[in-house]
């Protein structure tokens, strides 16, 4: 299964990661041998099996939409700093999208 | 000052309550070992010296007054640096989050602290937890304690160097496809990796959410028991913790008379090394001689596992990663660029190693238009039958017996160079975490003494159990350690 470079760059994009001409090269090569080693998978007859999305077993885990106890995950501030990004009322200032 | 670090927690713990030695004494202790080999081998990342000593000044005063303390307080403990501390850096040994400072602990972070956790620092990981070997840290790799040229093995090689190099009592790691296991077995620590959903993985960063488990690496069974306990159990923080009970872990009662142990034959064939499988046949040798007894089985999807691993866990890492594009949190990128798609672009170029890049790319093409059906949901379905050959063979044996690792640490840089070859390194760990089951690596023996590695190089053995059986496998580990010197061994770092 090899990738082309046009190919890495289109799965790059969607990824939104900058890559060098020198990293679409090698990344060609090494992701077409992931890829060529994954293909064993068509060996499995899966026929009428399931796919499995998790192990638990647990559905629909749900909770009342309401503010719980006091336990921090930050105070607005605190949640603000993290950014590096310019503050503008409690917002946080980016780039246009166009 | 060594003779301090030579405890298991349980002695430290009497230590402690008999007055012999402060909590402040045992970090210093600890701090000492880090202040002289931290340097050479690049365990933590981050060392809290101060948050560390005032936590254990507080249990000192605590015993001072006479008050009872329990057995984790006091003693210090290292933190794999992908859990969330609350104002201590955590950068998941990422370019772009070396300057993150989280506002909030981890559920298990914060279950340890109200028991009284003293914390040395953070430890170094593979990006993102992403490897086998700790060597695509951003700060660089881990070396192995019991041999500096070689590898302390990954994720999590932080955790268990400093377990085994006498730099905390414990420590935390994360295990998604054999990332405690693995570097427990290189370094000659107990490592464990839970049920999915046993511990709460609030307040951790996520590789891969359907594989994703945390864990303690410890000197003893009995140790990373007694750390299960305290960490374990639902969590309303995260909706993957079933309300299962959590029972007494260090209860180990009536050994393993007529356990029924199953040793699986994929897991022994061509790739093994040869010291490595004699020192698994020695030690299932050790459980018959204790009354259990051994049955030759077959898990026939065990050659399927890394390929189903590498299409369905890259996926789920885009996914998780996607979040990382320095807007809520990151660091800037050099270039901001004009517009918003060029920030995203230059950011995330910059923000993450080769290794998250390549998975990044293959789980955004195995997810998107066209390919989803034949790799995701195929990778999927086989998934399935993984884990109904453990189904299989749990209705005819209690445990799994194997190695951990089909070799021993090998070279730095040995199989950086070859992605591959890398991910090939989890070919035994990868299958336990594909059904969501327990496993735990106990040090079974080293190989023989080389110029590099004194003491020659450790081998762990690994045994699983059906999903929420860690009481079962513990108490397993517990039996094969005690009839054991292997825990007893201490590495050369260990002066």
């Amino acid at each position: 299964m090899s990738l082309t470079p046009e190919q890495v760059r289109h799965v790059a994009k969607l990824a939104r990661l900058r890559l060098s001409d020198a990293e679409v090269e090698k990344f060609s090569g090494q992701l077409s041998a992931i890829l060529d080693y994954v293909a064993i998978l068509n060996e499995v007859d899966t026929e009428g099996v399931q796919p499995t999305s998790q192990v638990t077993g647990l559905e629909n885990v749900t909770r009342e939409d309401a503010v719980r106890g006091t336990v921090g995950f930050g105070t607005p501030g605190e949640l603000l700093a993290c950014s590096p990004l310019p503050k503008d009322r409690d917002q946080i200032r980016v780039k246009p999208v166009f | 000052m060594t003779s301090l670090l030579d405890q298991t927690i349980h002695q430290a713990h009497q230590g402690l309550r008999d007055k012999k030695f402060s909590a402040v004494e045992l970090t210093e202790a600890c701090l000492k070992q880090i202040d002289a080999h931290n340097a050479g081998l690049n365990v933590y990342v981050t060392v809290t010296r101060e948050q560390g000593l005032a936590s254990a000044r507080l249990v000192d005063a605590k015993i001072a007054k006479g008050e009872e303390i329990g057995t984790l307080e006091g003693i210090p403990a290292g933190i794999k640096d992908i859990f969330n501390t609350r104002g201590v850096r955590t950068t998941c040994c990422s370019p772009g989050l070396t300057n993150f400072v989280p506002p909030y602990d981890g559920t298990a972070i914060a279950r340890l602290k109200e028991q009284g956790l003293v914390m040395l620092g953070k430890t170094n990981l593979d990006e993102f937890a992403c490897g086998s070997s700790t060597e695509s840290s951003c700060f660089g790799v881990t070396k192995n304690p019991w041999d500096v040229t070689k590898v302390a093995g990954g994720s999590s090689g932080g955790s268990a160097a400093a377990v085994s190099a006498g730099m905390g009592f414990y420590a935390l790691g994360t295990d998604t496809g054999g990332s405690i296991r693995q570097p427990a077995s290189l370094c000659s620590v107990v490592g464990l990796k839970v049920t999915y959903g046993r511990v709460s993985r609030f307040g951790v960063t996520s590789l891969a959410s359907s594989w994703d488990t945390i864990g303690p690496l410890g000197k003893t069974v009995e140790d990373v028991a007694l750390v299960l306990g305290a960490m374990a159990g639902h969590d309303p923080h995260d909706a993957t913790t079933p309300d299962v009970p959590v029972p007494d872990y260090v209860a180990f009662k009536d050994g393993v008379k007529g356990l029924k142990i199953g040793l699986p034959k994929e897991y022994f064939g061509e790739g093994l090394d040869p010291e490595v499988g004699e020192a698994i046949r020695v030690a299932v040798k050790e459980l018959e001689k204790q009354g259990a007894s051994v049955k030759k089985i077959s898990l026939p999807m065990t050659k399927y596992c890394i390929a189903a691993y590498y299409v369905t866990m890259p996926a789920e890492l885009s996914t998780n990663l996607a979040r990382f594009d320095g807007i809520r949190f990151g660091n800037k990128p050099d270039d901001e660029g004009e517009e918003l798609i060029d920030y995203y672009m230059n950011q995330r170029g910059a923000a993450f190693g080769d290794e998250i890049k390549r998975r990044i790319m293959v789980g955004t093409y195995v997810l998107s238009a066209g390919y989803f059906d034949a790799y995701y949901r195929k990778g999927q379905r086989v998934r399935t039958k993984i884990i109904q050959d453990f189904e299989r063979a749990f209705s005819e044996v209690d445990v799994i017996c194997a190695p951990v690792s089909p070799f021993p640490a090998f070279g730095i840089g040995e199989k950086a160079d070859d992605p591959l070859a890398m991910y090939l390194a989890d070919v035994m760990t990868i299958p336990a975490s594909t059904a969501g089951i327990p496993a735990l690596s106990v040090p079974c023996g080293f190989t023989k003494p080389s110029k590099t590695a004194p003491k020659g190089l450790p081998v762990g053995l690994q045994i699983m159990g059906p999903q929420f059986s860690e009481n079962l496998i513990l108490k397993v580990g517990h039996a094969y350690e005690q009839a054991t010197e292997w825990h007893k061994q201490k590495s050369p770092i260990f002066a």
